[in-house]
C-alpha cells in the first residue's frame, strides 16, 4: 500500500497538466496530502518488529536479462523518511497558494520532486533507486530558473550540475558494485562480500556523490546559492528533503554496501562533517540576507547528520535519521517564514531592511513561527532538534569525543546565528519615520492567509510532538538501524 | 540456388527499389505537369496558384506512395525466414539483420514525415526517392556479411546521403554542407577500400567468417594493422567519431531537415550494426585489449582511442555552441563516443548495449530535427533564440523537446538513461579488473558535462522571453499537424523504452547471440 505514494504523486502531477490552471493547485494539495495520509497510516499500522529489516513491498522483474527489478521494500529509517517528505510536500503546496503564473508547471515539477523522493527512499534496486535519484535533480532546475528570484538562473544551474557531478561519482560506484557482484538488488549486495582493497575506493566514490547533495563541506556551496535563488517551495522541498536524499542513499547504499571501507573512512567523514558545522555557522553569523543564514544553517544541520552517520553506533546513526526528519520539518518551516510570509509583504529579505519595519507586530502569526523554528533549530528541549542533536552527541562520544567539544562550541555559534536573525527580522529597533511600511492598512491587506496558516501549523505541530514523544520514531528507527551490516 | 530464392530473399530491398522508382515517376510527370501550368501566359496568378496546388498534390501522393513502400518493406521482412545465407555471406539473414532493416525502415518512416512539411525543397518527388535509394543501401549493409557488399551498400547509402545534404538549391548552406560530406566521404570510402583490399590481400577472402578464420591462425602483423585500421576509418567517418567527424557541424546545420535527420538515424544505426559485425565476427580473434593496464595491440584500443577523443572533443566544443543543430552535430560526435564503448567491450552484452543505445539515440535525434524543423518554419532560424519562449507557444513541441535533450544527457526515466546504464555496466564488465574504467570514467564525464548545453536549450525554450516576434503562421495546414504527431509519437517511444526498455533491450539481445 506505500507503494501507493509513489504512483499517486506521479499520477497527480500528471492528471494536473490534463486540467486547467485554476485547480493545479488543489490537484497538488489532493495528492499531496494523500501521500502523506498513506505514509501516516502505513507508519501507525505496520507492526514495529516488521520494520527492523529492510522488508519487500513489491517486487517485480523489470528488464530480466540484466538483473534489473522493480524492487521496493521499507523498513523504520525509510518509513520516516517518508513520513517527513509527506510533512514537507502538503506543507509546500500550501505555502505555493498564490503562485500566479505557470502554475501547472509549477506543481507538475514540485510533484515529480516529490514522487522521485519517495521512489528513492523506498527503492531496493540500485537502478531504481538512482533513477529515482537523478530524476529529482531537472525538477529542481525549473522549479528555482522559472519561479525563483535573486540570481536565479545561475543559482539553479549551480545546483543541478552540483547534483548531476554527484551524480556521476554514484553512477561510477553503482557500476563498480553491479560489475563486481552481478546484481542490483540491495538486499542481495549486502550479503556480497567485496573485496576490502575495492571497498577501500569504491566507498569514498560512492559516498562522496551522494554526500554532495547531503552538502558536505566543502561541497556545500551549491546549497546556499540556491537556496536563496529558489521560490519558498523550491527552497522548502530543498531543504525539507532533497538534501536527505543525499544522507538517506549515503546510508542506505554506501555504507551497507561497503561497510569496510566505511570503517577505514569514517574518520574522514567525521572530520569534514564537524568543519562543516562550525564553518557554516560562523558564514551564518556574518550575513546580511535572511535566507542566507538560513541556507548556512541548513548546511550546519546536515552536518550533524553526517557526524552521527560516521560514528557507525546504533545510536548515533538513529540520531542522524531523526535529525533528517527533524531538519527537514524545521528547514521547511524557516524558508517559509522568511521566503513566504516576509517576502512575499515586505518585499526585502535585508537583515536591516528588516529590523526596521517593527514586523513582530504587523505579522504577530509569522513572528510566533519564526520563533518556533528559532527555537527547535537552536535545540531547545522539547522540539525535535534538541531530541535528534543530543541522541547524534551521545552517539558521537562514544566514538570521537574531541568532536563533541568541537560540535558544542558549534552549536554556540548556531545558537547565536539564529538569535541574531530573529532578533534583527522580527524584534529590530523600531523608527516609524524611516520604514517603508508605516500604515497599518498595507498590513490588513496582507494579513497571514488561512493556507500559510495551515502549513505552518503543519510544521510546528511535527516539530513539537517529535520534540516531545522521540520515541514513537526512535522505536521504529532503532531497530532498522540496528540490523544494519556497518555497525562496528 | 535460383533467381526466385533470391528475390524472395531481397523482397524487402526490392519493394523499396520499386517504391523508389514509382516516387521519382510521379514527381517527374507532375513537375512537368507544373511546368506546363505555371508558364501557360494568359492567366499567369491562377496558373501559379494551380501549379503549387498541383504540386502540393504530387507532393502528398509521393510520400504516400514512398510511406506505403516503406510499410509493405517491413511487412516483408516479417515473412521472411529466420536465418539464411546467400552466395558466401553477401545476403544474409538473421533475426539481428531482421530486427535492424525494421528499426532502419521505421526510421525511414519517419524521415518520409518529416518531408512532407519541407517547403523549401522544390522537387519532393527525386528527394523522396533519394532517401527510399539511401534506406536501400542502410538494408543491403545490415544484411550482409561479406566486405565487398559491405563497400557497395555504403557507397549506394553515402552518394544518396550527398546528393540529399545538399538538395536545397535555395541554399548556399546546403551546398556548402553537400559538398564537404562529398569530400570526406569519398576520402574516407579511398581508405576503406585500401582497408578491405589489404585485409582480402592478407586473408584471400572477402567473407567476413572466412578472414576471421584466416586472422585466428596469424598474429597481428604490420601490414594487418594497417588494413584494420583503414577500414575502421571509414566506419569512424560514418558514425562521425572524432577525429574524422569535421563534416558533422556543417552537415547537420546546412543540409535540409530531413536529410540531416536521415543522416543522424538512419546512417548511423546502420553503420554501428556494420562495423559492429565486421571488428566482432570478422576481426575477432584481434580483439586486442583497451584495459588500461593490459594494453594488447588489436581494434579495440583503436576504438577506445576514438571514443575517448569523440567523448572529449564533442562534449567540449558542443558547450560553445549557440546554433541548435550545430549543438545537435557536436553531441553526436559524444554520442558516437559513448557508443563506441559497446564495441570496445567486446562482448555480447557490449555489441546489443551499443544497437540498443544507436536505436535510441537515433529515435532522439529525428525527433529533435523534427522540433528544429517547425522552430525554422515559424522563426526563420535554428539558433538558440529562435528557441526562446517556445514553451509558451508550443507547450506540446516543447514537451517533447525536453524529452529529447533529457534522454541525450542521460535523466531517467528516458530511454537514453537506461541505455548509458546499460552500455557502460558493459563496457566496466568487459574489460576484466575494471580495465576499462578509465573509458567508462570518461564518458561518465562527458556525460556530466553534456548535461549543461543540454540545458541551456531547455533553459531557451522554458524560462527565456521570447526574443523575437515570430513570422506568425497561423495556417496549420495538415502537414504541420503531421509534423506535431510525428514528434510527439517519437517523444512517447522515448519514453516508453525508457520505462519498459526490455521492449527493445531483450529482443536485441537474444538476436545478437
Amino acid at each position: 500500500m506505500i507503494a501507493w505514494t509513489i504512483y499517486l504523486t506521479f499520477a497527480g502531477a500528471v492528471v494536473l497538466l490534463v486540467f486547467p490552471d485554476v485547480v493545479a493547485r488543489w490537484i497538488a494539495l489532493v495528492t499531496a496530502i494523500a501521500g502523506l495520509v498513506l505514509g501516516i497510516v502505513a507508519f501507525v499500522r505496520t507492526p514495529v518488529a516488521d520494520l527492523a529489516h529492510f522488508m519487500t513491498i513489491v517486487s517485480v522483474p523489470w528488464v530480466p536479462p540484466l538483473g534489473m527489478n522493480y524492487h521496493l521494500a521499507v523498513d523504520g529509517v525509510s518509513l520516516t523518511m517518508l513520513l517527513v517528505t509527506g510533512i514537507s510536500a502538503v506543507s509546500t503546496v500550501l505555502f505555493s497558494w498564490d503562485v500566479d503564473h505557470r502554475q501547472r508547471e509549477f506543481f507538475f515539477w514540485l510533484l515529480l520532486v516529490v514522487g522521485g523522493c519517495y521512489g528513492v527512499f523506498l527503492s531496493a534496486d540500485l537502478f531504481l533507486l538512482f533513477a529515482f535519484y537523478e530524476l529529482v535533480i531537472v525538477p529542481k532546475y525549473f522549479l528555482i530558473a522559472i519561479f525563483g528570484s535573486t540570481n536565479k538562473e545561475y543559482g539553479a544551474m549551480k545546483l543541478t550540475l552540483y547534483s548531476f557531478f554527484g551524480g556521476m561519482f554514484v553512477f561510477a560506484g553503482i557500476l563498480v558494485a553491479y560489475a563486481t557482484a552481478g546484481s542490483l538488488d540491495l538486499n542481495q549486495l549486502v550479503q556480497f562480500h567485496f573485496s576490502p582493497q575495492l571497498q577501500s575506493w569504491a566507498f569514498p566514490v560512492l559516498f562522496l556523490g551522494f554526500a554532495v547533495l547531503a552538502g558536505i563541506w566543502p561541497l556545500h556551496t551549491w546549497a546556499p546559492t540556491s537556496h536563496v535563488a529558489a521560490p519558498t517551495a523550491g527552497s522548502m522541498l530543498l531543504a525539507g528533503i532533497v538534501m536527505k536524499l543525499g544522507a538517506y542513499a549515503g546510508l542506505r547504499v554506501a555504507m551497507n554496501l561497503f561497510p569496510e571501507g566505511f570503517h577505514v573512512w569514517s574518520k574522514w567523514i567525521a572530520i569534514l562533517a564537524v568543519i562543516g558545522i562550525v564553518y557554516a555557522a560562523a558564514v551564518a553569523l556574518r550575513q546580511h540576507d535572511l535566507k542566507f543564514v538560513i541556507g548556512y544553517s541548513s548546511v550546519s544541520h546536515m552536518g550533524f547528520v553526517l557526524l552521527g552517520v560516521a560514528t557507525a553506533n546504533a545510536l548515533g546513526v538513529s540520531g542522524a535519521v531523526l535529525q533528517m526528519f527533524s531538519h527537514g520539518v524545521i528547514a521547511a518551516l524557516l524558508f517559509a517564514v522568511a521566503g513566504r510570509m516576509l517576502y512575499r509583504r515586505t518585499h526585502t529579505r535585508e537583515l536591516d531592511a528588516l529590523s526596521e519595519m517593527n514586523l513582530s507586530h504587523a505579522l504577530p502569526f509569522a513572528a510566533f513561527a519564526f520563533i518556533i523554528a528559532s527555537a527547535a533549530s537552536m535545540g531547545i528541549p522539547g522540539f525535535s532538534g534538541f531530541a535528534a542533536e543530543i541522541t547524534i552527541l551521545i552517539g558521537v562520544w562514544k566514538t570521537y569525543p574531541v568532536a563533541v567539544w568541537i560540535t558544542g562550541a558549534g552549536m554556540v555559534l548556531v545558537a547565536a546565528f539564529t538569535l541574531r536573525a530573529l532578533m534583527k527580522s522580527f524584534f529590530g529597533e523600531v523608527r516609524m519615520q524611516t520604514g517603508r511600511v508605516s500604515t497599518d492598512a498595507d498590513w490588513n491587506e496582507q494579513s497571514i492567509t488561512l493556507a500559510e496558516k495551515c502549513g505552518a501549523c503543519l510544521l510546528m505541530f511535527a516539530t513539537l510532538a517529535v520534540g516531545l514523544y522521540p520515541k514513537f520514531l526512535l522505536d521504529r528507527i532503532m531497530p532498522a538501524v540496528e540490523a544494519m551490516r556497518f555497525l562496528k | 540456388m535460383s533467381y526466385l530464392e533470391l528475390l524472395r530473399l531481397a523482397s524487402p530491398e526490392a519493394v523499396v527499389v520499386i517504391g523508389a522508382l514509382v516516387v521519382l515517376t510521379i514527381g517527374l510527370v507532375s513537375s512537368r505537369a507544373t511546368v506546363v501550368a505555371g508558364v501557360s501566359p494568359a492567366k499567369p496568378p491562377t496558373g501559379a496558384a494551380a501549379g503549387s496546388r498541383l504540386r502540393r498534390t504530387a507532393t502528398s501522393w509521393c510520400s504516400l506512395v514512398a510511406v506505403l513502400g516503406v510499410v509493405i518493406a517491413i511487412a516483408a521482412v516479417l515473412v521472411l525466414p529466420r536465418n539464411a545465407n546467400l552466395f558466401g555471406g553477401m545476403l544474409v539473414i538473421t533475426p539481428l539483420t531482421s530486427l535492424f532493416k525494421i528499426i532502419c525502415l521505421a526510421l525511414a518512416f519517419f524521415t518520409v514525415c518529416l518531408v512532407r512539411s519541407e517547403k523549401s525543397l522544390r522537387h519532393p518527388g527525386e528527394y523522396l526517392a533519394i532517401i527510399l535509394l539511401a534506406t536501400v543501401g542502410l538494408m543491403l549493409l545490415v544484411g550482409s556479411e561479406e566486405l565487398l557488399m559491405i563497400f557497395i551498400g555504403l557507397e549506394l547509402l553515402g552518394l544518396s546521403l550527398y546528393v540529399m545534404a545538399a538538395f536545397d538549391r535555395t541554399d548556399m548552406r546546403s551546398a556548402e554542407a553537400g559538398l564537404k560530406y562529398f569530400l570526406f566521404g569519398s576520402t574516407s570510402s579511398a581508405f576503406t577500400l585500401f582497408g578491405i583490399s589489404l585485409i582480402y590481400g592478407m586473408s584471400g577472402s572477402t567473407g567476413l567468417a572466412a578472414i576471421s578464420d584466416k586472422l585466428a591462425a596469424a598474429p597481428v602483423q604490420p601490414l594487418l594493422a594497417t588494413g584494420i585500421i583503414m577500414t575502421l576509418i571509414g566506419f569512424a567517418f560514418k558514425i562521425a567519431a572524432a577525429p574524422f567527424h569535421l563534416w558533422a557541424p556543417d552537415a547537420y546545420q546546412g543540409a535540409p531537415i530531413p536529410s540531416a535527420a536521415f543522416i543522424a538515424s538512419g546512417s548511423k544505426v546502420a553503420s554501428f550494426v556494420v562495423l559492429g559485425k565486421i571488428v566482432l565476427v570478422g576481426f575477432g580473434p584481434v580483439h586486442g585489449n583497451a584495459g588500461w593496464h593490459a594494453m594488447v595491440a588489436g581494434w579495440s584500443p583503436v576504438l577506445a582511442v576514438l571514443a575517448a577523443l569523440s567523448i572529449l572533443i564533442g562534449n567540449l566544443v558542443a558547450l560553445a555552441q549557440t546554433n541548435v543543430r550545430r549543438l545537435l552535430a557536436y553531441s553526436a560526435v559524444a554520442h558516437a563516443g559513448y557508443t563506441l564503448l559497446g564495441l570496445v567491450a567486446g562482448s555480447r552484452d557490449g555489441f546489443s548495449a551499443t544497437l540498443f543505445y544507436a536505436t535510441i539515440y537515433a529515435i532522439t535525434l529525428v525527433g529533435a530535427f523534427g522540433v528544429v524543423a517547425v522552430v525554422r518554419s515559424e522563426t526563420g532560424g535554428d539558433d538558440l533564440r529562435n528557441f526562446s519562449g517556445l514553451a509558451g507557444r508550443e507547450p506540446l513541441l516543447a514537451g517533447c523537446m525536453a524529452v529529447f535533450m533529457l534522454s541525450l544527457a542521460g535523466i531517467p526515466p528516458l530511454a537514453g538513461f537506461f541505455g548509458k546504464f546499460y552500455l557502460f555496466s558493459a563496457a566496466l564488465r568487459a574489460g576484466g579488473n575494471y580495465g576499462l574504467l578509465w573509458l567508462v570514467a570518461l564518458a561518465l564525464f562527458g556525460s556530466f558535462v553534456s548535461l549543461y548545453y543540454y540545458l541551456v536549450v531547455l533553459k531557451a525554450i522554458f524560462v527565456d522571453e521570447p526574443s523575437l516576434t515570430t513570422a506568425s503562421s497561423p495556417d496549420r495546414s495538415s502537414s504541420d499537424l503531421l509534423q506535431r504527431i510525428t514528434v510527439a509519437v517519437l517523444a512517447a517511444a522515448i519514453l516508453l523504452l525508457g520505462l519498459m526498455p526490455d521492449t527493445l533491450a531483450a529482443r536485441i539481445l537474444a538476436a545478437v547471440s
